[in-house]
């Protein structure tokens, strides 16, 4: 007797399962930060490959220990951590003493992450959080940019003293054209326009980030940027050099692209995630022009992160058929 | 007597006002930059607290039951203008460090809390000893806090430098966040230690504060399924 070889698979749904997984997508991140990795370490040298070096490797270790000693099942292997550690390091200068990536991604992999309950339970960026945690303990060191780059068009080592934003800052102008295409100090991973635009193209075209988040997010700085010159009475900064300075020449992109767009830590409806994206436009250009701080990002960032859960209790969406107002039981 | 013992074990470490009921916040939380004004608020509130105890204990058949409250602040914001007053004239340094947080001393949760349980209902002598025991699981609580947030954000302890010169003070821990990562992490762990207690005795010690394993504890799993039904 023969029996046709038909074998059903019993099972629950979802019976169509897609291919993307955690590892693919912390994988493309990687990849889309090469190009601005490679800017920094061309920008300020073997340091900033060390800075990276030492991030990455501390913040798996860190995981990895901490999942051992808990007993927990060991994650490392989903590169969540290795993304982390390299936007922690790009959003270091090149110049740090070495410990201070070490404790930075203690603090990022530890206290944000896993004591919260490891990946998707986050309530912050952790490396963003890693990175105000060393701003407000180490201000000296971690606001002490590379005073030389080398530059693209000449490969020459010059001095750069200032961020385009810090120099807009003390009210000097920069050229437009110059912020965008060249290299000039700052963060590691700030230092070339094109690199961070490279990376975001690519992550753009894969769709592991939408356009929504960090366009809304670099336009409404602009505009609030705008918006409050105005008030203050500042017009006669409003030109081209300022406002370019303004978007590309502190951390706003490399945040707006890469940090922003965390799926675990932004809202997740669309119209959640615009509000999301003006708030932290709104924030950073608060931040930038009113406070003593030159740059706002991280800060903004982070406070977008925190009032995320809030906006996403606002905007939950209503099932098909809900009344407008609740039955009140009368049993 | 082992009764007094069994009070001052129990402020000190079964019911810890700060670790344990997590009560007294505020203070716990503002004024523990380093050890010395850890010490000096533990030590202020303790003071009121033994002295509140003892009074309130001594009226509890005389204060009509409706008006506990205002009785109790009215003798609480005494004792605390008093003791205002002296550290004002003996202890400067302490007084300029404290602040407003002495005068706070009349609202905080830990005085009105054994006011309203223990010494309102208890002997004299009991009540004493619950104050002398809350009040140094506070100050203990307190300077183990001040300590830490001293070593790591400053490098010293008690005013004496201690770490090596090598050593870069993590500044964020004297500032307000730091207070709530401290204290976070020494709740962490004086839980962690009463599990692994609690694993070894094989299950129930009989402190039902901060375990909600049977419906002992009023504000435990059990009594929380009561409310709902």
């Amino acid at each position: 007797m023969n029996t046709p070889d038909i074998r059903f698979n019993i099972s629950s749904s979802p019976h169509f399962r897609g291919k993307l997984t955690t590892r693919g997508i912390m994988l493309d991140v990687l990849i889309a930060l090469v190009p601005v990795c490679a800017a920094g370490i061309f920008a300020f040298g073997i340091s900033a490959l060390i800075v990276i070096l030492i991030c990455t490797l501390s913040c798996v270790a860190f995981e990895f220990l901490y999942e051992k000693l808990m007993r927990l099942p060991v994650t490392v292997g989903d590169l969540s951590a290795a993304v982390t550690g390299v936007i922690l390091a790009i959003n270091l200068p090149s110049t740090v003493p070495l410990w201070i990536p070490v404790v930075g991604s203690a603090f990022a992999i530890i206290i944000t992450k896993m004591l919260f309950g490891g990946l998707g339970h986050n309530f912050m960026n952790p490396a963003l959080s890693a990175r105000v945690f060393l701003l407000i303990s180490f201000a000296g060191i971690m606001t002490a940019y590379p005073t030389t780059v080398r530059l693209i068009t000449t490969f020459k080592q010059v001095v750069s003293e200032a961020t385009p934003l810090a120099a807009i800052g003390n009210g000097e102008e920069i050229n437009w054209l110059t912020t965008l295409t060249e290299m000039h100090t700052g963060c590691i991973g700030e230092a070339s326009v094109i690199a961070i635009l490279i990376g975001a193209a690519y992550l753009l075209i894969r769709r592991t980030i939408a356009a929504r988040i960090p366009f809304t997010y670099i336009i409404s700085t602009a505009v609030f940027v705008i918006l409050i010159l105005v008030i203050k009475g500042d017009t006669q900064l409003i030109n081209v050099n300022y406002i370019v300075a303004q978007i590309c020449g502190g951390g706003l992109l490399l945040g707006a692209f890469f940090m922003a767009t965390d799926y675990v830590t932004n809202p997740s409806t669309p119209l959640g995630q615009f509000i999301f994206a003006v708030l932290l436009g709104l924030i950073t250009a608060i931040i930038r022009l009113i406070s003593s701080s030159a740059e706002g990002v991280s800060y903004a960032i982070i406070i977008g992160n925190m009032l995320s859960p809030l906006i996403d209790r606002l905007l939950t969406p209503s099932y098909f058929g809900k009344r407008s107002k609740p039955i009140v039981n009368e049993g | 007597m082992n009764k007094v013992f069994e009070r001052l074990y129990n402020g000190i470490i079964k019911e810890n006002p700060t670790f344990v009921l997590l009560l007294g916040m505020c203070p716990t939380l503002a004024v523990t930059t380093s050890a010395v004004n850890g010490l000096g608020m533990g030590l202020s509130a303790a003071a009121v607290l033994i002295m509140s105890n003892f009074i309130i204990s001594l009226l509890r058949k005389i204060i009509p039951r409706g008006v506990r409250m205002p009785a109790y602040i009215v003798i609480v914001a005494s004792l605390v203008t008093v003791l205002q007053l002296l550290l004002q004239a003996y202890v400067r340094p302490i007084y300029s460090a404290l602040g407003i947080y002495i005068p706070l001393i009349v609202v905080n949760c830990i005085i009105l809390g054994r006011a309203e349980a223990y010494a309102g209902k208890n002997p004299v002598l009991l009540s004493v000893f619950d104050g002398i025991g809350m009040g140094l699981g506070f100050t203990m609580a307190l300077t183990i806090i001040g300590s830490i947030r001293e070593i790591i954000g400053n490098g010293s302890i008690f005013g004496f430098a201690i770490m090596p010169s090598w050593y870069e003070p993590v500044a964020i821990i004297v500032l307000a966040p730091g207070a709530f990562f401290v204290l976070a992490m020494l709740v962490a762990l004086r839980n962690k230690l009463v599990s692994k207690e609690k694993r070894q005795s094989g299950g129930c010690m009989g402190q039902c504060i901060g375990c909600d394993l049977c419906e002992k504890n009023p504000e435990g799993k059990g009594a929380k399924e009561d409310e709902k039904t």
